[in-house]
């Protein structure tokens, strides 16, 4: 049971680095591949429906492991509490910013919500691979599993490069995602940020993944390396070859990767203890009591395939590839606008119903 | 100030900042959805063109509180991990189930059809688009229920044993969590509060826009007015029935609560409701004290002869059941919060008699002074609110968990002062900026009126994007 429920955060967290990755991605970006305003609302647009129920995926993660592993709960939060403030505060700005962007009525406003958005994505998409490079690496813990070492032991250069390994495969995910989801200056932007960033994600996993196997000798979590490694290198030709379905497959397939070998490479231990092993927590000395893990898997076995079903469902509804006509049609301040000039238009000209008067290419700012 | 403290201020101000907002959210999706049933159901006539305009007007007032609701859980859902670690190590067991189950059914069902609904007019067929927007408010009050469920067990422990080896209280039945007595009380009066919070919110945007345009205003408000009295009197007076029984079971299972609230020092028969009344600690008794005879005998036991425990009495019971040490919370907060969250909610339910009154009369679009008064109301449930969550919580104290674990106990051990002071700073500073701009941005939404029906003039489109530009 308490393997099934590590697998089921592994999961989780899985699920969250392969939707929020490519969210955070596109933050990160959007002031690369989106000069203009209509631009920045066409990359926006692709992860506006989506971005707050794949984040989902981390609050559920966190009650998770609440719920499964309350010593893992309480070590990992407490021990890495400037880390998750940080984290906590990014997530706020980026949900704002998002959000309140279409709301603001000044393009001052919108520059404040494109800062909120890039900080708020950059800050997760660092820390998440600090943490995680933290908990393969070890933390220093006492006989009670509380984390003792200072926060700036946290910092070490190999947690680091976990950070700077998880921001740099966010962002080739996000470039993908952007070139594959929009058209014409975004999709050719995000496409040449792409290929930049595929190679320097990969170099720095690579370094990362030797750097851990002469820590970590598990055969299961070097296999998922291996296969980690050449399905990056995978997405970078197919990203070349301009197979952009394929490419994202591959970076999907990457950010997927990197928490199951994460959690491989640390089984069964949850939290291994660097000072003495005896400290560790482990999937045994952490987990809740049988019944409760029996309560929460019959929950997880009936509302999981409920939530993937309508979760997938919405990527359907949405499968539309953004272009400069959604984004004017749907964004209401600027749709307004659009249709009261039409309107002003038809009655100046006379022209009864003006259905096929094109809309403006840039949408006026307000 | 030592670490304790910190934390303990940095949870009450992080979570009643994010019950100012979340009542509304909760409350308003389930009225913007009822706007635009009623607008799907007239869909042709010029009612259903009004509800759907209400609706969408609202929807975006909706939208921004909403977005500060979400970002704002989601310390919640951290902070006990991050200040409460030992709390959680000692409860995870069982406290983590409902939060989890908080996650995976209703944090996902709110947040995927909002976005559809958001997202969705124009794509979805407009049954599925109605669908998306209930799903979305059932999602939230799917996810008040495992919280409140999470809160009851706090301040009425059940379904759980004591694991002497592990240190910590053990789940023996998800049921008795989920159907905690507490639990059943504590809901409905929080639901009801959310709809009082919400129909007063509309009133306040109604309120304000008749008072301006009188007759002429837009038919939106007027409807809306009204379906807003019907909610607020209904939910005030649901709030206020089942808060009768909610006091009722508190003194049961809380007495030294009760008592607080009361400031009832010494248990009596026949004992009286205080309306006003100022203690002195350390004698253990009011100084001064104006009463409703047999009022608290009747609130708490039904009958005017009923014994109600008092402070020290209930004192001296815990001490002999606990072992030494002061069980007594901060009374005057207890005795004025309890008093502040019912004063507040009866003045909301006033607001709604007076244009009850002016609505029967026919002259709610006419009364600009009653409307005067009515453009305040949201100030009062919000008060409620807040007033409501600092007395349940603090006159539980010293215990986090009544009878398991005080609240020092719980507190992390291994975050440092400088830490814990660092991120109230921060937090209560990011949280007051982003309230001050989002109270900014509502207020625009709310004065700015809902969408008009028909094209307006040529000449006034122009003028409008002159002004806009």
């Amino acid at each position: 049971m308490q393997a099934f429920w590590f697998g089921v955060i592994a999961v989780l967290w899985a699920g969250f680095f392969l939707l929020e990755g490519f969210d955070f991605g596109v933050g990160i970006l959007l002031p690369a591949v989106a000069k203009s305003e209509q631009r920045r609302q066409i990359a926006l647009r692709t992860i506006g429906p989506v971005w707050d129920g794949n984040e989902v995926w981390l609050l559920t993660a966190g009650g998770a492991t609440f719920a499964a592993f309350p010593e893992w709960y309480a070590s990992v939060f407490s021990g890495f509490y400037l880390a998750f403030a940080l984290l906590l505060v990014g997530l706020i700005l980026r949900g704002i910013a998002i959000e309140y962007r279409s709301k603001v009525h000044t393009a001052t406003g919108r520059s404040w919500c494109d800062a909120g958005i890039v900080v708020g994505s950059f800050l997760p998409a660092l820390l998440l691979g600090v943490a995680f490079a933290n908990f393969a690496r070890g933390v220093e813990l006492n006989s009670s599993h509380v984390m003792t070492g200072s926060f700036f032991a946290l910092l070490s250069p190999y947690a680091l490069l976990g950070g700077l390994v998880t921001l740099t495969l966010f962002m080739f995910h996000g470039a993908t995602f952007l070139a594959l989801r929009t058209d014409g200056e975004v999709s050719s932007h995000a496409q040449r940020l792409g290929r930049l960033l595929g190679p320097v994600s990969t170099v720095l996993g690579a370094v990362f993944l030797i750097w851990t196997a002469t820590m970590r000798h598990g055969a299961v979590s070097l296999l998922l390396a291996l296969v980690l490694a050449v399905v990056l290198l995978a997405s970078i030709a197919m990203q070349r070859a301009s197979r952009l379905g394929w490419a994202f497959i591959g970076t999907s397939l990457a950010t997927v990767l990197v928490p199951i070998w994460a959690f491989a490479a640390l089984w069964p231990n949850v939290l291994p203890a660097r000072n003495n092993s005896a400290f560790s927590l482990t999937i045994h000395n952490a987990s809740s009591s049988h019944y409760t893990l029996t309560v929460m898997t019959v929950v997880a076995l009936i509302f999981t395939p409920i939530v993937l079903a309508y979760q997938a469902w919405t990527y359907w509804v949405f499968r539309a590839r953004v272009t400069g006509d959604s984004v004017t049609a749907a964004s209401s301040a600027v749709g307004r606008l659009v249709e009261k000039a039409k309107q002003s238009a038809q009655e100046t000209l006379g022209s009864g119903e003006g259905g096929d008067l094109a809309a403006p290419d840039h949408a006026p700012a307000q | 100030m030592d670490p304790l403290m910190l934390a303990r201020w940095q949870f009450a101000t992080t979570t009643i900042y994010h019950f100012l907002i979340v009542p509304v959210s909760i409350g308003l999706t389930l009225l913007v959805a009822t706007m635009q049933t009623l607008a799907y159901r007239n869909r042709g006539t010029e009612a259903g063109l009004t509800w759907d305009r209400a609706s969408r007007f609202f929807g975006k007032i909706m939208l921004i509180i909403f977005a500060l609701g979400v970002v704002t859980g989601i310390v919640q859902e951290f902070q006990f991990g991050m200040n409460w670690s030992q709390y959680s190590r000692f409860v995870g067991d069982i406290f983590g189930a409902p939060l989890a189950m908080e996650a995976l059914i209703a944090f996902f069902l709110e947040s995927t059809f909002l976005g559809m609904w958001i997202f969705g007019r124009e794509v979805l067929s407009p049954k599925v688009h109605l669908a998306s927007i209930w799903l979305a408010g059932i999602g939230t009050a799917i996810s008040a229920y495992f919280i409140l469920a999470a809160n009851s067990f706090m301040q009425h422990p059940v379904g759980l044993v004591y694991n002497t080896a592990k240190q910590r209280v053990e789940l023996t039945s998800i049921w008795k969590v989920l159907g905690n007595s507490t639990q059943m009380v504590t809901y409905p009066h929080t639901i009801f509060a959310a709809l009082m919070t919400a129909s007063a919110l509309l009133l306040s945007v109604s309120a304000w826009h008749l008072r301006r345009s009188g007759e002429k205003s837009d038919p939106v408000h007027l409807k809306v007015m009204k379906l807003s009295i019907g909610v607020m009197l209904v939910s005030v007076l649901a709030t206020s029935v089942v808060g009768h029984f909610q006091g009722q079971v508190m003194t049961k299972q809380q007495p030294m609560k009760m008592a607080a609230a009361e400031a009832l020092w010494d248990g009596k028969s026949n004992a009286s409701f205080s309306l006003f009344a100022y203690a002195n600690v350390e004698e253990g008794k009011n100084k001064v004290d104006i009463a409703i005879p047999d009022g608290l005998s009747l609130l708490a036991t039904n009958s005017p002869s009923g014994h109600v425990k008092g402070i020290n009495d209930v004192q001296a019971a815990e001490a002999a059941k606990y072992g030494s040490g002061s069980y007594i919370p901060v009374v005057w907060m207890a005795y004025w919060s309890f008093r502040l969250m019912m004063g507040f909610g009866i003045l909301a339910g006033l607001v709604g008699l007076g244009l009850l009154w002016a609505w029967r009369k026919g002259r709610l679009a006419a009364d600009s002074k009653l409307m005067r008064v009515a453009v305040w109301t949201i100030a009062l449930p919000l008060l409620a609110n807040s007033f409501g969550w600092l007395f349940t919580e603090t006159a539980r104290q010293p215990w986090l968990v009544y009878g398991y674990l005080t609240t020092r106990a719980g507190v992390s051990t291994n975050v440092g002062t400088g830490f814990v002071f660092a991120t109230l700073v921060g937090f209560t500073a990011l949280y007051g900026i982003l309230g001050v701009i989002c109270f900014r941005l509502v207020r625009r939404a709310a004065m700015s009126g809902p969408e008009p029906a028909t094209p307006p003039p040529a000449q006034e489109s122009l003028d409008d994007q002159l002004t806009l530009a």
